[in-house]
């Protein structure tokens, strides 16, 4: 018992006081900032692995950026990385950053439907599906729920059954083997009920975008709720993506 | 001849690899296997060309550091024997060449699809309709699960056969995940494409992974990698495994239910994966690891802030292991738990952390040493010899302790880090390589081959949990179901590795 006591007294203080103005460590990187500085846009424009990056103007879709940072690394006048984490919205094209947009990203509160905050504001459950997933997105969503992160002090949890949820979390490009078991899922949690994407493969299909084995008609029937980019996403991009989608922002 | 021997990373011409008929082919490598401990199938693939199906084989040698690898031509429709019906290594990879050739192995014992590849031969084979294996009796009753988990995991289904609480058999259905990874690598020509698919085979073993890609592609375009490469991606696969191995260990104890294990090992993570992000700017590891360079050099700086992460993190490591290994409670759940023994894993074939674990010393580390590993680091596998959950937590504890040692050995004195000339990445032609890589989980195996014009034909990619997902099946055969969580989680497979 004593020893118990011990150990617990060793770990000290590790919860994140405030997980919605912690600051990333080290040289994370977040949403992007692109200046108006002149570069050779075709070269800056075949650099990127799945074609996020589209010229005149130089823009960055964070929907399918994998975060590499290789633009940032041969342009570091043009493009950079800043370390804000907070990359979640509810407007697909709110993804694409512009040369000289330095704003937040934020959800749109006049997209959200009415009945979110009032429903899940304090009590939200979601159900996983991993559709393709290579298990980092999965891996970091756990970690949103470990001793630092504590996402459950805001009431959102994972449960075991679409029954209990309030809505799904996709991660990975859907591949085909798994479109059917996601849409049994889908049909399995009430009414109403929320999409959330989450990690650039989810968004676009990432690098897979071109793969023959995906199937992502699922996201054409339905409407998304929230897309939360990242490859992975960071335990904290998900905890403040959800509280801007159910909370109503102050 | 009837093999060519060559070493970890070596490109040879294809037209060195000889050639057999299937028979003599067969004969080959079942008699390079028998009775030989030292000795496993690493890879075994087809391709089409010009003659019709290129088999190739690749049995690796651990005690001669050597693989040795020979082909045959066959085509496509044709009855054969199987290699499995008389070694089970290769149960795998001739489902798997079943499956995507249409070859009918005529005593396969489990000619089952293993993926339901978008590229199968028979397209009205569908997932949903997986043939299970079925045990008719009043007694006996069937649990399915899956693909969807209880947990946020990445999908695949089980189906256990059992007489009450006890599992009789359990049959591992895959295929979920399946993202074409391997016809991408064709499809995609640009390095940075392929690089970025190779971090995404798994994401838990990005370092692993990608290591494995661009050692093999440094060798098939005649790039010397620097010490400074080598020691980035030795470093980068200790961290790995650090991080991976902790994790693990709280989710066994999550398993068992012991909840201060659980939160003080996840907590014990998150250090170690915050100085990846510190490093490299991503906490898995993702764009650090590139062919002939580095986007972000380790520095001294570095070093030192390393260093200080491992001293806070060592005391509070060792103090709950001495715990939880001492802990009766504990102990009573992962003793004699999923037990795989030494003949079983040797039948198998399995790589890594569920081959040591039961007496096999098999570690890519040691046996075919690659980067810094056979020089710098004179590697000497964890060995233990239960097979049980209690071993595979073991090894977990005493690698970690182990790791933690090379990474202050490699970084106690940093190589010259020296920016890369610009060097164009273009693959030799008509070449042959085999990559191998220890990743935390066990041997990755990467081959490539290229065509007259120096462009892949094929990219074939092994994950440790290949072989492992067999191990898990037999691990859990007489156990109560009600281990099963702790028995899959002692393994921590990877589905996606596997479907690729």
């Amino acid at each position: 018992m004593l020893d118990n006591i011990k150990i617990l007294w060793h770990q000290g203080k590790q919860f994140i006081p405030d997980v919605t103005n912690a600051k990333a460590p080290g040289i994370f990187r977040g949403r992007p900032v692109i200046t108006k500085e002149k570069a050779d846009e075709t070269a800056l424009v075949e650099i990127c692995p799945t074609h996020a990056i589209a010229g005149n103007p130089v823009r960055i879709d964070l929907g399918k950026c994998t975060f590499c940072g290789e633009c940032a690394i041969q342009f570091p006048n043009k493009i950079s990385f800043t370390t804000d984490y907070k990359l979640s919205t509810n407007e697909r094209e709110r993804l694409v950053i512009a040369e000289g947009d330095e704003n937040p990203i934020l959800v749109n509160p006049a997209r959200v439907r009415k009945e979110i905050y009032r429903l899940f504001g304090h009590s939200f459950k979601l159900r996983q599906v991993s559709a393709g997933g290579d298990g980092s997105c999965e891996w970091e969503l756990n970690a949103a729920n470990n001793v630092q992160f504590d996402m459950s002090r805001f009431g959102i949890d994972f449960v075991a059954s679409p029954r209990h949820a309030d809505g799904i979390v996709i991660t990975g490009p859907i591949t085909a083997n798994m479109a059917q078991a996601l849409e049994i899922c889908y049909q399995a949690v009430p009414d109403p009920k929320i999409i959330i994407l989450a990690g650039t493969d989810a968004i676009s299909g990432g690098i897979f975008a071109d793969s023959p084995a995906l199937d992502r008609s699922f996201l054409s029937k339905y409407q998304i709720d929230l897309y939360i980019p990242g490859n992975p996403v960071h335990p904290l991009t998900f905890i403040n993506g959800v509280l801007s989608l159910v909370r109503k922002q102050k | 001849m009837q093999y060519i021997s060559i070493h970890n990373n070596q490109s040879i011409a294809l037209k060195d690899i000889p050639e057999h008929l299937y028979p003599a082919f067969m004969k080959t490598n079942i008699e390079l296997l028998n009775d030989n401990p030292a000795r496993h199938c690493v890879n075994y693939f087809g391709y089409r060309d010009a003659d019709g199906i290129r088999l190739i084989c690749c049995i690796a040698d651990d005690d001669l550091h050597q693989i040795m690898v020979s082909s045959a031509v066959i085509s496509s429709g044709t009855d054969l024997a199987s290699l499995t019906a008389q070694n089970h290594h290769f149960e795998k990879f001739e489902r798997e060449i079943h499956e995507n050739f249409g070859i009918l192995y005529s005593d396969h014992p489990w000619l089952k699809p293993v993926r339901y590849a978008h590229n199968r031969t028979d397209k009205k084979e569908k997932i949903e309709n997986y043939p299970f294996y079925q045990a008719e009796s009043e007694e006996l009753h069937e649990v399915g699960v899956g693909p969807i988990h209880a947990g946020v995991i990445e999908p695949g289904h089980f189906r256990f056969i059992c007489n009450g609480e006890q599992i009789m058999h359990l049959e591992i259905q895959l295929g979920y995940q399946h993202r074409g990874i391997e016809q991408l690598f064709l499809q995609k020509k640009k390095l940075p494409e392929r690089t970025t698919l190779a971090e995404n085979i798994a994401g838990d073993t990005t370092v692993g992974h990608t290591t494995a890609f661009v050692n093999l592609w440094e060798s098939l375009c005649g790039y010397e990698p620097d010490q400074f490469l080598k020691f980035s991606r030795t470093l980068a696969l200790e961290l790995e495994r650090i991080a991976i191995h902790t994790g693990d260990l709280s989710a066994i104890c999550a398993d068992i239910a012991y909840q201060l294990g659980n939160a003080v090992y996840g907590r014990l993570r998150t250090p170690i994966i915050n100085f990846m992000q510190e490093w490299g700017g991503n906490r898995l590891s993702k764009g650090l690891i590139r062919a002939g360079k580095i986007n972000y050099p380790f520095s001294d700086d570095l070093a030192a802030r390393l260093n200080a992460v491992l001293d806070a993190y060592e005391p509070d490591f060792t103090e709950m292991s001495e715990k939880l290994f001492k802990l009766p409670s504990a102990l009573s759940r992962m003793e004699k738990t999923g037990v795989v023994s030494y003949e079983q894993v040797c039948g198998i074939g399995t790589v890594g952390m569920a081959a040591r674990m039961s007496g096999l010393n098999r570690d890519i580390r040691l046996s075919h040493p690659h980067d810094l590993y056979g020089s710098f680091i004179v590697h000497s596998p964890v060995i233990k010899h239960h097979g049980d959950v209690y071993s595979r937590a073991q090894i977990r504890r005493e690698e970690i302790l182990q790791s933690i040692g090379y990474v202050r050995k490699l970084t106690a004195e940093l190589p010259e880090f020296k920016k890369p000339e610009n060097f164009t990445f273009l693959p030799g032609k008509e070449l042959f390589v085999l990559s191998l890589v220890e990743g935390w989980r066990g041997e990755i195996c990467h081959c490539a081959v290229t065509d007259q014009k120096g462009d892949l034909i094929v990219y074939k990619i092994k994950d440790p949990s290949h072989h492992n997902w067999m191990a898990l099946a037999q691990a859990v055969r007489n156990n109560e179901i009600s281990d099963f969580p702790i028995c899959n989680k002692s393994f921590n497979l990877s589905y996606c590795g596997h479907d690729l």
